[in-house]
C-alpha cells in the first residue's frame, strides 16, 4: 500500500491505496462518490471523466496513486453552498440529459471548456465533448446546455 | 477490470528514472500518459511487475525551437501540441494530427514520447514523424543516443529501444521556406483508431519539389514510409498529375489488413484518396 494525499472536491484526504487501484475506483468505492460513472472500462466512453488539477481526464485510465498531490473534482464538487454550478443549471434548463449516465462526465468536460472559453460555438462544444459518449440525446440539447451555462457565467 | 499487481515508482528526475529501470531490468516498464498501457494492463495484455511513472519528471515536457530543430519533450501531452501557437504557425502537419489523436480526454494525458515508444501501427505520430524526418533522443545506461524515426520503429508495438532506455525527446528539422504539410485521417468516430491516415510534408524550391516525406498510419504491421511516392515527388513540379502519381504509389506501398473498418481494397484506395488530399493541402500551405 502507498499513502497518497489527494484533495477531492476541496477536502484534503490521506488514503492508503494499492498502486493498481484506478482513480475511478478510489472515487466510487473508497470515497463513496458514486456520481462518477463507469460506462465502458475500456477508455472509450468518458462517463468516468473527472477534473485532475482542472484538466478533464478519464478516471478509469489513471491510477489513483498518480493523483498524489493533486486536486480532483467530481460532479459532487460542482454545487457550491446549495447553488447549482452554471453547467448544472444549463443541463437542467435545456434538458441536457435523458438517462443521465453520461451527464457527470459531460458536465465536467464542459466546466473545463467554459474555463477556457465562455462563449463556445456549437462546433467548439461538439469538439470539446467528442470524448464523452451519449447514447440518448443525440447531443443537441447537451450543446444547448453548455451554451446556456456559458451565458449564465458571462452574465455573472 | 482490475490490472495485475505492480510496484510503483514516481521519480522526479530522469537520472532517478534510469536508475530504477537499471535496478528492475526487464520487470520494469515506463508509464507515460498511460492511455495505451493502462487499458492493456486492465485487459491483462500487459502485466509489468514494476512501473516507473515519468509524469513527475518535469524536464521531459516542453516544446521549443533551438539549433535548427523543434524539440518536443517526450512527456509533452497531445493537448499541449494541439494548443501550441508555435506548432500551429510553423508545423501544420503536427497541428493537424494533434487535433485528431484519439479524443480530447485522451489527448489531455497521452504523450508524444509514449505514443512513439508504444509503436502502435495505428498511432498517428509515427507517420507524422516519419513524414517530417524526425529523430528521437534516447537516454540509457550507456549514455544518450539519437535514432532516426525509421531506426526507432521496428515493427508492430516494437522499437529498437533497449532495456533500461527512455525516449526523452523528439527532434524535428525546422521547416525550410516553401515547406508545407498536412495530415488526413479517416476514422469511423472520434476516438477510434484510423481506418487509414496519411501524413505528408513537402518542400518546394524554385518551382519544383526539393524534399518530400510521406508516412502511412494503420495500413500495415508498422508505420510505413511511402519511399517510392517520396522519390517520385522529389524533383517534380508538384502539379496535380505528379500528386496523383504519388498517391497511387503510396497506395501501392500500403499493406492493410481487413477488419471491421474495411477490406484491404477499401483501405488501400483510401490511402490513395487521403494522400492526394494531404498533398494538395500541403502544396497550398507551402505557397507559391
Amino acid at each position: 500500500m502507498t499513502q497518497i494525499e489527494v484533495t477531492v472536491n476541496g477536502a484534503a484526504q490521506q488514503i492508503d491505496v494499492e498502486p493498481r487501484l484506478l482513480l475511478v475506483h478510489l472515487i466510487r468505492e473508497d470515497l463513496q462518490l458514486t456520481g462518477t460513472h463507469i460506462g465502458c472500462d475500456t477508455t472509450h466512453c468518458g462517463a468516468c471523466t473527472v477534473l485532475l488539477d482542472g484538466v478533464p481526464v478519464k478516471s478509469c485510465t489513471v491510477f489513483a496513486v498518480q493523483a498524489n498531490g493533486s486536486e480532483v473534482t467530481t460532479v459532487e464538487g460542482l454545487e457550491q453552498d446549495g447553488a447549482l454550478h452554471p453547467v448544472q443549471q444549463g443541463f437542467t434548463e435545456e434538458h441536457g440529459l435523458q438517462c443521465g449516465f453520461c451527464t457527470p462526465g459531460m458536465m465536467l468536460t464542459s466546466v473545463a471548456l467554459l474555463e477556457q472559453n465562455q462563449d463556445p460555438s456549437e462546433d467548439e462544444v461538439r469538439q470539446a465533448i467528442s470524448g464523452n459518449l451519449c447514447r440518448c440525446t443525440g447531443y443537441v440539447n447537451i450543446v444547448k446546455s453548455v451554451q446556456h451555462a456559458g451565458r449564465v457565467i458571462r452574465e455573472g | 477490470m482490475i490490472p495485475g499487481q505492480f510496484e510503483y515508482h514516481a521519480p522526479s528526475t530522469l537520472d532517478e528514472a534510469l536508475a530504477l529501470l537499471a535496478e528492475h531490468g526487464s520487470d520494469a516498464r515506463v508509464l507515460a500518459g498511460g492511455q495505451s498501457l493502462i487499458p492493456l494492463m486492465k485487459l491483462r495484455l500487459a502485466s509489468p511487475a514494476v512501473l516507473v511513472d515519468l509524469n513527475g519528471v518535469d524536464s521531459l515536457s516542453g516544446i521549443e525551437e533551438s539549433d535548427g530543430q523543434l524539440r518536443i519533450g517526450a512527456m509533452t501531452r497531445h493537448s499541449a501540441l494541439e494548443r501550441s501557437e508555435l506548432i500551429a504557425s510553423r508545423y501544420p502537419l503536427i497541428a493537424d494530427a494533434a487535433a485528431v489523436i484519439a479524443d480530447p480526454l485522451v489527448r489531455n494525458r497521452g504523450t508524444t514520447g509514449g505514443s512513439l515508444a508504444h509503436a502502435d501501427p495505428a498511432g498517428d505520430l509515427g507517420s507524422v514523424m516519419t513524414a517530417l524526418g524526425a529523430e528521437v533522443g534516447v537516454a540509457g545506461p550507456g549514455g544518450a543516443r539519437t535514432l532516426s524515426i525509421d531506426e526507432l520503429l521496428l515493427g508492430p508495438f516494437m522499437t529498437t529501444l533497449d532495456e533500461g532506455e527512455i525516449l526523452t525527446e523528439v527532434r524535428v528539422p525546422q521547416p525550410e521556406a516553401g515547406s508545407g504539410g498536412a495530415y488526413e485521417k479517416l476514422e469511423r468516430k472520434v476516438g477510434d483508431f484510423a481506418t487509414a491516415a496519411v501524413a505528408v510534408q513537402i518542400t518546394r524550391a524554385n518551382g519544383s519539389c526539393s524534399a518530400a516525406g510521406i508516412g502511412l498510419t494503420a495500413v500495415g504491421p508498422t508505420t510505413i514510409r511511402a519511399s517510392e511516392a517520396e522519390d517520385a515527388l522529389t524533383g517534380s513540379s508538384l502539379d496535380d498529375d505528379a500528386l496523383r502519381a504519388a498517391a497511387d504509389l503510396a497506395a501501392a506501398a500500403s499493406d492493410p489488413a481487413a477488419d471491421l473498418r474495411g477490406s484491404e481494397e477499401y483501405k488501400r484506395d483510401m490511402v490513395r484518396v487521403l494522400t492526394l488530399r494531404a498533398l494538395r493541402r500541403a502544396v497550398e500551405r507551402a505557397g507559391g
